[in-house]
């Protein structure tokens, strides 16, 4: 190889025809697709009642208004901490299914694998099976090769199409918002969102494919951290496969090499040279390898899910280990405890949580104003939320173990508010010490203020405290 | 080119770099990245070419777009102007002693209000309108021209002793230092503080209680409550613009104090002049 040219340092990508397959794990996606896919382009379409002045999506995010709803939960800006949460929760879950099952979420559930797979799915049905797609790629742009390709564009391009299309119904009310799609009359926001998912869906899922996976998602990196030996993932039973070959002299491995699992692989590799970056645990070699041994009437399993720690067990001849030890470890423990840590928790402030709520920020420039009486007066700034969907009048009251008077700006002593439907109020609220009153000269007394609907009696607090003369 | 080389150890083509004989490994990166990367250089020079980029002596290239990021503020403004325009007629037809009844539109006037408030006013009312020493406090029920809206937004529209505005609130104090003696003034201040103080020498402030009748009371009145038609302060209450100890009361009869105010009715328009007098009737001493 003396004269033989060094490589340049960036390669082609090469070109992947996964072959169809038959099997349990090909069913369990089927259906995995079919369900994600399903939530993913119905949902914007449920429509749940909440009253004349709410919207009736069910599952909406109201940028221009900053609320968002799921069912009969609303959430406002303030408590993004659900969000947060919830995505706190998501993360920690796919370190728990990683750790224990390894890229579970890149072989099953994975957006980017879920549309390459419909694409796959697609182009198979057009193009034919792998065999036919290698025969046509190499062939000559002819009439049928143009017909095909332009065919299997046009499909893509309307799937990817209906995605990004799917995307902006939950940011918006979805008929009204498909009405002025169609009539060309939706904001630009809706349309450029469109075109960029569109574009990314037709792109990632039609052409770049495991590229995605190999070079531009964290996620490869990030999970090995969450993998050890008792990970159950995709592997080649190589003690028993092994020498591979066709010979039927009893010294060969169960691998007859037929390549069936090479052939099926959406990201192009061959699992018998063992882990790999690039494999996706989509199973799919599996399926093909456990068809190969029904047909030379071997055991299944060749290639299946297993633990690496049980290698040498399973070399020495022994059964492995069962699931349940290898899935219920400490690290799987830890992650499910803080998963259902968190979640309690989300619950539990989410039945805490009332329909009216009340903040209360005192004013503390300055911190009390002399009256001209000589009494001490506290101003606050009080936040009144009405979360439900009809219009509410709010009675304001207060609590303390001293003389304080309370009245609100323009009311005066006249304690109720009206609030209307899914709003908040700014009440400026004062609270007068007269002089000869112990909370007037003193440091700080308690107090706490309360908030009453008195349609519905539901309540809420806010304690806080005032300043009295001797604060300065 | 160099020759191909293969690292005997992985099996994987080396760059045919050596340092100190260690090899490099040539792991191709996909040829698409360098293609984006490509695109990116096409992408930013195309950017520079549309948008404000390159400096120069005075200013930048300005882009063949237009775009300015003051543009975009003025076009932001613009807007909301135009979304406020109903609000804004509403504010300026509107009967301002009775707006505290329309709760949207008083809502918007005191938040309109407060920025105004915070940009013209706050130098010396203070941004949380408490005041200062000689400027007074908005937040309590203690007014010199009256605390009605229709008398704050005379006062902000007119303002205060100053020469721009024929109409400004004006009234003068004499410096009683040029007219009473030192004992005089002494006893003066001595009933002052026994107006609002248990503190003081009865038979001073008996004496100064006579000086003040004859000297004070035409404008402060003669039990020293003050005559807001004239803008002169209450004596008797709890609160001091000045001070209210015998030194600072010395100073102010010995030498007269007060304020000027602009008339913001000639730098601010109607509307700004209503808003922020509806801001300041709702801080908590409006009458
Ligand atoms: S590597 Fe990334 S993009 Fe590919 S399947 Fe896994 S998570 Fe999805
Ligand atoms: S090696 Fe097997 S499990 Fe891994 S990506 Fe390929 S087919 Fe899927």
């Amino acid at each position: 190889m003396a004269h033989e040219p060094a490589p340049s340092l960036y390669a082609a990508q090469e070109p992947v025809f996964p072959r169809k397959v038959k099997g349990f794990y090909r069913t369990f996606k089927w259906w995995i697709m079919a369900v994600t896919l399903g939530i993913y382009y119905l949902t914007p379409w449920i429509r749940w009642d909440r009253g004349p002045n709410l919207p009736d999506q069910a599952v909406l995010v109201d940028m221009a208004n900053r609320r968002f709803y799921f069912f009969w939960i609303e959430i406002w800006s303030h408590e993004f901490y659900f969000v947060a949460g919830l995505l706190i929760m998501a993360g920690l879950g796919l370190f728990l299914f990683t750790s224990a099952l390894g890229r579970v979420w890149c072989g099953y559930t994975c957006p980017q694998t879920v549309w390459t797979d419909l694409f796959i799915l697609v182009e198979r049905w057009i193009e034919g099976d792998r065999n036919a797609r290698v025969r046509l790629w190499k062939g000559k742009w002819t009439a049928r090769k143009w017909r095909l390709r332009i065919t299997k564009w046009t499909i893509w391009l309307v799937i990817a199409m209906a995605t990004g299309g799917a995307w902006v119904f939950y940011f918006a009310d979805a008929p009204t918002l498909l009405r002025d799609l169609v009539t060309l009359s939706a904001h630009p926001a809706a349309n450029i969102t469109i075109l960029i998912l569109t574009l990314t869906t037709f792109i990632f899922g039609g052409f770049m494919r495991e590229q995605v996976c190999i070079y531009m998602c964290p996620w490869p990196r990030i999970q090995a951290a969450m993998m050890d030996p008792d990970t159950i993932t995709v592997a080649y039973r190589e003690w028993r496969g092994e020498p591979r070959g066709k010979k039927r002299d009893g010294t060969a491995g169960d691998c007859i090499d037929c390549m069936a699992c090479v052939n099926v692989c959406p990201v192009g590799i061959d699992i018998r040279d063992g882990q790999q970056m690039e494999c996706i645990t989509c199973a799919l070699c599996i399926d093909a390898c456990d068809d190969v041994m029904a047909r030379i009437g071997k055991p299944r399993g060749l290639i299946d899910y297993l633990a690496l720690s049980d290698e040498e067990a399973e070399r020495a001849g022994a059964q492995p280990r069962p699931l349940w030890q290898h899935v219920l470890r400490l690290r799987t423990i830890i992650y499910t405890a803080m998963w259902a840590a968190i979640g309690l928790g989300l619950v539990y402030a989410l039945f805490i949580r009332s329909d009216i709520e009340l903040t209360v920020s005192p004013v503390r420039n300055p911190t009390f104003v002399l009256q001209s009486d000589g009494s001490i007066r506290n101003i606050y700034d009080v936040r009144l939320r009405n979360k439900l969907g009809d219009d509410r009048q709010f009675h304001l009251s207060l609590i303390s173990d001293d003389i304080l008077r309370i009245e609100l700006e323009g009311l005066g002593r006249e304690l109720a508010i009206d609030v209307p439907a899914n709003e908040t109020i700014l009440q400026r609220v004062y609270v007068t010490a007269r002089p000869q009153d112990p909370a007037a000269s003193r440091n700080s007394t308690p107090l706490r203020l309360w908030v009453e609907d008195l349609g519905s009696g539901d309540k809420a607090s806010w304690d806080t405290i005032f300043n009295g003369r001797e604060s300065q | 080119m160099a020759d191909r080389k293969v690292d005997e150890e992985t099996g994987v083509d080396t760059t045919g770099h050596s340092w100190d004989g260690i090899q490099e490994l040539n792991n191709p990166l996909p040829r698409w990245w360098l293609w984006t990367f490509y695109l990116t250089i096409i992408w930013g020079i195309g950017y520079t070419i549309a948008y404000p980029a390159w400096p120069m002596v005075s200013g930048a290239t300005a882009g063949v777009l237009g775009w300015s990021a003051r543009g975009t503020v003025a076009n932001d403004i613009a807007e909301h102007d135009g979304q406020n325009a109903n609000l804004v007629t509403a504010l300026l037809q509107a009967d301002m002693t009775t707006l505290p009844e329309n709760a949207d539109l008083n809502r918007y006037a005191v938040a309109r209000g407060g920025a105004v408030f915070r940009a013209q006013c706050s130098q010396c009312h203070g941004s949380g309108a408490a005041g200062a020493t000689g400027y007074p406090n908005l937040l309590d029920d203690d007014w010199l021209w009256g605390g009605e809206m229709e008398q704050i937004i005379y006062s902000v529209t007119h303002g205060i002793r100053n020469e721009v505005d024929p109409d400004a609130h004006w009234s003068q104090m004499p410096a009683f230092g040029d007219i009473f003696t030192k004992e005089e003034t002494a006893a003066t201040v001595e009933y002052l503080v026994s107006l609002s103080s248990s503190e003081f020498d009865a038979t001073l402030a008996e004496e100064g209680a006579t000086l003040f009748l004859d000297n004070c009371a035409a404008c402060h009145g003669d039990n020293a409550m003050g005559d807001r038609a004239v803008g002169a302060p209450n004596l008797a209450d709890a609160i001091w613009l000045y001070g209210g100890d015998r030194e600072a009361l010395t100073y102010s009869v010995e030498n007269a104090r007060f304020g000027v105010m602009p008339a913001w009715g000639q730098r601010l328009s109607e509307e700004d002049v209503r808003a922020v007098s509806a801001y300041v009737h709702a801080l908590g001493g409006g009458e």
